[in-house]
């Protein structure tokens, strides 16, 4: 249980998606002027992070990792190299699905999270989740605590960032430095700030 | 065919009137977290650059039979074969390189650049063009990747491509590393002051509320 604590507080602190790993940037940046739609962004994200990591390491340990197919008669095939097509095709299936699914089922859910999801397949942050979670081999139950967990810290600094932004509207700075330069640099302040978490271990 | 003029400008006019990074904000994703060090700055810039180029190429070849409901899984599937075998020449060849890279090489695939250039260009240009828009395109974030290597790599760890540049103090010199360059801050900090510096030269890139 311990393991899975420290290693949720790691992906939502220390290895913050957004603020170490420079993942998700273009929508953080693009998207995060208001903190409502930036909660529901992040909300979007979190949801399909905690669904496609997992399902990706199903997708791995079954069919792609070398020896995996041995259960279909092909112990010698290593598949590993189609990784990428075959994550990317998960996480594209798995946002359509989910869609579909709330659109019929849960309809003011859908209304509220409905035009990012389809943002959500480009998303550097969820493929980035998945890569990571092959890199490092991480177990189902490990990678369901990952995806949550990276989830949670993707929409914290996604919804600070907003309203910090929303704060500098009332700021004078100067002209060649609004919009996107004042953006980095905050973003920057921001990922100092939690570089002071990188010293917590559980 | 194009004259030899356009096809100069397709080239060269992103890398600094219409940089994809500094204007368009694609692609900040990868860009940074390569670049504590400059040679996997530049590894990543030119297989970014290779698979922009070429994807827009296949991409503009077929983008005539691509029915328009399914595209954007197509142009994916074109991209991500791409990446998988620059990833596999990189793991063959440059195995070290390929492994600090670690997950950034496949994150090409989601890399806002290579799809923005498919769906804006590639999808209704010929080939020829829309490679050599993918190169402009690809140079253009390889030149900001640069830059922000260099300044990471000099200043955090007094070298460049590993070579001594200032002699640090612990090996005798009189260099003290900065060590918040090597964290990711400061690649913020740089990419936010380039922008500043970019927009002061070029007023019209500005934006105005």
């Amino acid at each position: 249980m311990e393991h899975y604590i420290s290693l949720f507080v790691r992906a939502v602190f220390v290895e913050n998606m957004a603020l170490s790993f420079f993942l998700g940037m273009c929508t953080f940046i693009a998207i995060s002027k208001q903190v409502k739609t930036a909660f529901s962004l992040g909300v979007a994200v979190t949801v399909v992070l905690a669904l496609s990591v997992p399902l990706n390491n199903i997708v791995f340990k079954q069919f792609l990792a070398p020896g995996a197919l041995a259960w279909a008669g092909f112990p010698d095939t290593d598949l590993s190299f189609l990784g990428f097509i075959a994550y990317i095709g998960v996480i594209a299936g798995l946002v359509q699905v989910l869609e579909m699914f709330l659109d019929k089922y849960v309809p003011s859910l859908y209304n509220a999270l409905g035009i990012f999801l389809p943002l959500i397949t480009v998303n550097c942050a969820i493929f980035g989740a998945v890569a990571f979670m092959v890199e490092r081999d991480y177990t189902l139950a490990e990678s369901a605590v990952f995806g949550v967990g990276s989830g949670i810290g993707w929409t914290m600094a996604i919804t600070v960032m907003a309203a910090v932004s929303e704060k500098l509207k009332y700021a004078d700075i100067p002209v060649a430095l609004r919009g996107l330069g004042s953006r980095f640099i905050m973003v920057g302040l921001m990922s100092l700030g939690f570089l002071s978490f990188s010293g917590v271990s559980l | 065919m194009a004259s030899a003029k356009e096809m100069k400008s397709l080239v060269f006019g992103p890398v600094f009137a219409n940089n994809p990074i500094a204007l368009q904000v694609l692609g900040i994703c990868s860009a940074l977290a390569v670049t504590t060090k400059l040679d996997k700055a530049l590894v990543m810039g030119v297989a970014l650059t290779l698979v922009t180029a070429f994807s827009s190429m296949f991409i503009s070849m077929i983008r005539n039979h691509i029915p328009s409901s399914v595209r954007i899984i197509v142009q994916m599937t074109i991209i991500a074969s791409l990446v998988i075998v620059v990833d596999q020449v990189l793991k063959a060849y440059a195995y070290n390189v390929a492994k600090e890279l670690s997950v950034f090489v496949g994150l090409i695939i989601t890399n806002c650049i290579v799809m923005g250039r498919a769906e804006a260009y590639a999808m209704k240009s010929p080939p020829l063009m829309s490679f050599l828009d993918g190169i402009g395109n690809g140079l253009g974030y390889t030149v900001l990747l640069v830059l922000v290597a260099v300044l990471r790599e000099t200043l955090g760890s007094g070298t460049l491509l590993g070579y001594p540049l200032m002699p640090l103090v612990s090996a005798g010199g009189w260099y003290i590393p900065n060590g918040l360059m090597l964290m990711p801050p400061s690649a913020f900090f740089i990419i936010g002051g380039l922008i500043w510096a970019l927009r002061t030269w070029r007023p019209e890139q500005q934006e105005k509320h």
